[in-house]
């Protein structure tokens, strides 16, 4: 067997220095080795990797324009939920084998109208590989270790995990490409051969725990539901059954550096180089909104769907608020967010790019982006044709003579108003005093004449009781009724509740859920060490299909032939956005933690005289009354027992 | 005296009404001390919610009423002002009726005693006259229909009113004499809240009196009564249990009614001592506690039935008193089933020693139980502790209430049987006490 290796292996290392040649006179550069054959030369063949790659650097030139619209073939797809990746297409005239996996990162900022800066940061690494068959996968080269295993052990078919700092203010900053709630969540859907689902839910919610540094391990039965249609799998596969979904959140979670730094730790080039330099948490934290999420799913490899492979989706996305309003001197650049500038991008990446949404200024009026790039990108977002500028990392050209990128915008005149997000949510406790209470939710739908349906998930912890008979759906002040209710109430000290609903939205109307509830006295144990800090209520998640602001666009005829207009259904007329409101904060009766000893004290006394005056009753009877003799006459008596004599 | 309880009624059923249409009738509904988690009329609702919904009530922790209740409720949930309001009425009849009984018994027997010369010649004041029972089963059910706790669990719809009914419907069927109705209704006051089963002694030594069988182990006619009584009990708790099975179609009501009772999971302030004092326990002594505190409540059965073996009415006041008290979720409209039993035993106020401050401190601290929960929970200026001191106070007064019954009972009858004005050995005049 190791003979037949050996000589496998042998083979193998000649064909690898032939296709090494060939790579050289091809114009991609990926190297593309058998994935068993790479165990001896990946670190070799990384390094000639990256100095081929600066090597064809102008051949790549030539090329841009052509990319580019490959790019927005890609960016176009992502949001509509479909999975082909481009790679192999670009890849397409190098005889070498495709690669069995590929990383790619990117890196968006958009200026937001309130003067804010939004970053958002994407790594993802492609895997062609099976996790769930006998054999176990032991050689990682771009996908993490902890978490291949993590996927192999637990049988996980789908993993999003988000840890957030702050609250997106939707109606502010729009929305954002990945919607996270404040604090922690978890969502999970484990592959049908598993049979103990809650048993394994645990054992990973601790693993995670461990691999993030977060809380994760305060997820238990009490926190856990199984959403029946809020969270579908995002990625390939078609079973549903939501005994398989585990989803949990703790809206208390705090996130900071030792939860960000685990998470670089899972990128191939680390902190070290490409995007990845920017994270620094000094500043990252700094910021109005923090969150950074890892997304696991599995995905089509190609149109056909033939092979699957796994994708590691990394997000980071934080808000910066660079806007002094006093000064009245609007700028950023890089360095002023990140306190980094940009010199290389990652060495293993097949892609790294950075996007700067300029929608708003196509023609440069409002700010000026220095260096100025010619590559332009178009792509969907959020239902939304939005125009980049982009910056190709990959290209020496791109760090100028400096040898260093730093991106520039100076803001020559203020913004205009934003368009208003189609739908965005609200909530809030009303009602005084420790008894009862009502929550709140407002939905919002700003599109001005088309209804949209709504899924609402709410998980409400069993220590707010709530009453589902008082539940009352209104909007435009006419009671709305939800055309699908799935609720399952609480059980003390083991689940919470879960109300999942679906809502028709009226166009141009605000939709109010209203729920009353009631306040439970816990066991002292089972307060947290601040108890009149109150209790935090995880955020409602509201999942829609969204009518988009193209297809809302009355003036469509502008870019296009009139035949081609009449209807306004498009492909992309509608899409998914998911918003989490405020998480809520309730405050709960207490009792006074100082005193378990006197209460059982006293109430144990209050017992011992009821029994005490029955036992009494019942064991006595009435006698008249003696009067006692005197002590003397008792010491006396007590003696003359003693000698037997009778008594006086 | 048909008409003055008509009159009674009338009046009852209008103040009633009255509450039920003013804004006091949510305010009422919401008190801790009116409803608690197993009664209140918001999670009758709530669980027909959830049956409409397609969720099995006991599904969740909100529902804990039997399926007998919600099926009732099924049909009746658009008449159940009027349904609260029969129920009271119910209770307050039977309550009559059964005095009204009891009394010609008591007088019966008394009768014989005289006739017998059974009673010493200084007791004759302590014989009751008829002229003074005459009103008393009117008192009775003003005392039942007239009390403010009782107005005020039926305006909050606590299905305690119910339980009432059900349990004085027992004690009618009990003192009439009827064997069957008496096991039948019993059954359906254990089905609805446990603790009635501790009933079952009086009832029988009550029906044994009746049937002049004798209370003797050896002989095989009380061994024969007490397994027919048993099998009357167990055969009609069996029947209500598998009906109600067949309602819902599954066992989930047991644990969720039952084991609710039992293991107090719901710590929601009441007027009894559980609640803060399991919400204050340790978690290692909890099972220890929770059996010593329920073992309390059935406990006194067996003590009682010995010592009262020959009144089994007044056994029945015991009890109740002793249920209500110590209880899991006890609320105001319990109380009110023992204290309108308190006219029945008018005859024993020249031996209460501290009703006038026990009378005071029920007063005082029904009256404290707003302020202080209003304190706590909405003002925030005081803490638990607070409203805990006043159920403190509350629950040590109502056994000083009913210990104070007890002794005066047992004191007239020791006068009954040795005179009234006793002497000391040296012709003083002496001073009874427990010995």
């Amino acid at each position: 067997m190791a003979a037949h290796r050996c000589s496998y292996s042998a083979l193998l290392l000649i064909i690898c220095s032939v296709s090494v040649f060939i790579v050289a006179y091809s114009q991609e550069t990926t190297p593309a080795v058998d994935h068993h054959a790479a165990a001896v030369e990946d670190h070799p063949q990384a390094t000639t990797d990256t100095t081929e790659k600066t090597s064809q650097q102008p051949a790549v030139e030539e090329r841009s324009w052509e990319e580019t619209e490959v790019e927005e073939v890609t960016l176009h797809e992502a949001p509509a939920g479909t999975q082909d990746t481009s790679a192999p297409e670009t890849e397409a005239p190098s005889p070498v084998p495709q690669p069995k996996d590929d990383f790619k990162e990117e890196l968006v900022i958009r200026p937001l109208h309130s003067g804010d800066i939004y970053a958002s940061f994407q790594f993802r690494t492609l895997w062609e590989t099976d996790f769930m068959r006998g054999n176990k996968v032991s050689h990682y080269r771009l996908f993490p270790k902890s978490l291949g295993q993590v996927i192999s052990k637990f049988s996980v078919r789908e993993l999003h995990i988000s840890f957030t700092q702050g609250y997106w203010r939707t109606m502010q900053w729009g929305q954002p490409f990945q919607p996270a709630p404040p604090g922690a969540e978890l969502w999970v859907w484990f592959q049908d051969s598993v049979t103990d689902v809650d048993g394994t839910w645990k054992e990973l919610t601790n693993v995670l725990s461990g691999i993030f540094c977060a809380s994760l391990n305060f997820i238990d039965s009490t926190n856990t539901v199984q959403p029946s249609a809020s969270f579908k799998p995002l990625g390939i596969g078609n079973v549903t059954d939501h005994r398989f979904l585990r989803y949990a959140t703790l809206p208390r979670e705090i996130v900071c550096t030792e939860n960000l730094t685990p998470w670089k730790k899972l990128l191939p080039c680390g902190s070290k180089a490409g995007l990845a330099v920017l994270l620094k948490s000094e500043k990252l934290f700094h910021s109005s909104f923090h969150s950074q999420a890892v997304h696991i799913r599995p995905v089509c490899q190609d149109l056909q769907c033939k092979t699957t492979s796994w994708e590691l989706r990394q997000t980071l996305n934080v808000v910066f608020d660079l806007h002094t309003p006093g000064q009245g001197k609007r700028e950023w650049s890089l360095f002023k967010m990140f306190s980094r500038t940009l010199t290389e991008a990652c060495p293993l990446a097949s892609s790294s790019k950075i996007y700067i949404d300029i929608t708003d200024d196509p023609q440069g009026e409002l700010f000026e982006l220095s260096p100025a790039t010619p590559l332009l990108s178009q792509a969907m977002v959020l239902g939304d044709r939005r125009t980049f500028s982009v910056y190709d990392l990959t290209q020496p050209t791109t760090f100028g003579t400096v040898r260093s990128l730093n991106l520039l915008i100076r803001w020559k005149s203020s913004v205009g108003g934003m368009l208003r997000p189609l739908l965005h949510a609200e909530r809030y406790v009303a009602g005084y005093g420790l008894q009862t209470g009502e929550i709140h939710t407002l939905m919002y739908n700003n599109h001005p004449y088309r209804s949209f349906p709504v899924l609402l998930l709410d998980s409400v912890p069993w220590y707010l009781r709530l009453y589902i008979h008082t539940l009352t759906v209104t909007s435009k002040g006419k009671d709305n009724k939800p055309s699908y209710i799935h609720y399952e109430p609480s059980k003390d000290r083991e689940r919470p509740h879960l109300l999942e609903m679906l809502v028709q939205l009226p166009p141009n109307s605000v939709t109010e859920v209203t729920v009353e509830f009631e306040r439970a006295l816990l066991k002292w144990t089972e307060y947290t060490p601040d108890p009149n800090h109150g209790f935090y209520v995880g955020s409602s998640v509201i999942s829609s299909l969204v009518p988009s602001i193209v297809a809302m666009d009355t003036n469509i005829t502008q870019d296009r032939p009139l035949f081609s207009s009449f209807f306004p259904c498009k492909e992309e007329s509608s899409y998914f956005v998911r918003v989490y409101t405020e998480p809520l904060l309730v405050n709960l009766p207490t009792p006074d933690f100082s005193m378990p000893y006197n209460v059982i004290c006293l109430t144990c006394t209050v017992v011992a005289v009821g029994y005490g005056s029955l036992y009494n009753l019942l064991t006595r009877s009435f006698q008249i009354e003696e009067p006692s003799p005197g002590l003397a006459k008792r010491l006396a008596n007590i003696i003359r027992k003693m000698r037997g004599v009778p008594p006086l | 005296m048909a008409a003055p309880l008509t009159l009674l009624l009338i009046v009852a059923v209008t103040i009633r009404a009255a509450l039920y249409r003013s804004s006091l009738a949510d305010l009422i509904s919401e008190r801790v001390e009116v409803v608690s988690p197993l009664t209140a009329w918001k999670r009758v609702i709530e669980g027909l919610a959830l049956l409409d919904l397609g969720v099995s009530p006991y599904s969740g922790d909100v529902f804990h009423e039997t399926p007998l209740i919600i099926y009732l409720f099924h049909f009746l949930v658009d008449y159940a002002e009027i349904t609260f309001m029969l129920a009271d009425v119910i209770t307050a009849v039977a309550l009559y009726m059964t005095v009204k009984e009891y009394n010609k018994q008591v007088f019966r027997k008394q009768k014989y005693a005289l006739e017998a010369d059974r009673y010493p010649l200084d007791c004759l004041e302590l014989i009751r006259s008829p002229k003074e029972m005459f009103y008393i089963p009117l008192k009775v059910a003003m005392f039942y229909l007239l009390n403010p706790f009782t107005i005020l669990s039926c305006v909050a719809k606590s299905t305690c009113g119910l339980n009432n009914a059900v349990l004085s419907l027992f004690i009618l069927s009990t003192v009439k004499g009827n064997v069957l109705l008496s096991a039948i209704f019993l059954s359906l006051a254990t089905y609805q809240s446990i603790y009635p089963l501790t009933l079952c002694a009086s009832a029988l030594l009550y029906l044994m009196q009746r049937q002049y069988i004798p209370v003797n182990f050896r002989r095989v006619s009380f061994w024969w009564f007490i397994v027919q009584y048993a099998f009357m009990y167990l055969g009609s708790l069996f029947v209500i249990i598998c009906l109600s099975f067949f309602l819902l179609g599954s066992w989930d009501f047991l644990p969720s009614v039952y084991g609710f009772i039992l293991s107090v999971p719901d710590l929601t302030p009441n007027i009894g001592l559980f609640w803060y004092f399991f919400a204050e326990m340790f978690e290692h002594f909890r099972l220890f506690f929770l059996c010593v505190f329920q073992i309390n409540v059935f406990f006194y059965t067996i003590p009682l039935s010995i010592k009262l073996k020959e009144h089994p009415v007044f056994l029945i006041f015991m009890q109740l008193a002793v249920i209500s008290i110590f209880k899991s979720y006890p609320t105001v409209g319990d109380i009110a089933l023992y204290m309108a039993f308190l006219p029945v035993w008018s005859h024993l106020h020249r031996f209460l020693r501290n009703i006038f401050l026990v009378c005071c401190v029920l007063l005082a601290c029904s009256a404290l139980f707003p302020v202080l929960w209003h304190l706590w929970i909405y003002a925030g200026s005081a803490n638990s502790n607070f409203y805990y001191a006043i159920t403190l106070l509350f629950n040590v007064a109502q056994i000083l209430l009913v210990s104070d019954y007890f002794y005066a009972f047992l004191r007239r009858e020791h006068h009954l049987s040795y005179g009234l004005y006793l002497k000391r050995k040296d012709g003083s005049e002496a001073t009874l006490v427990l010995k």
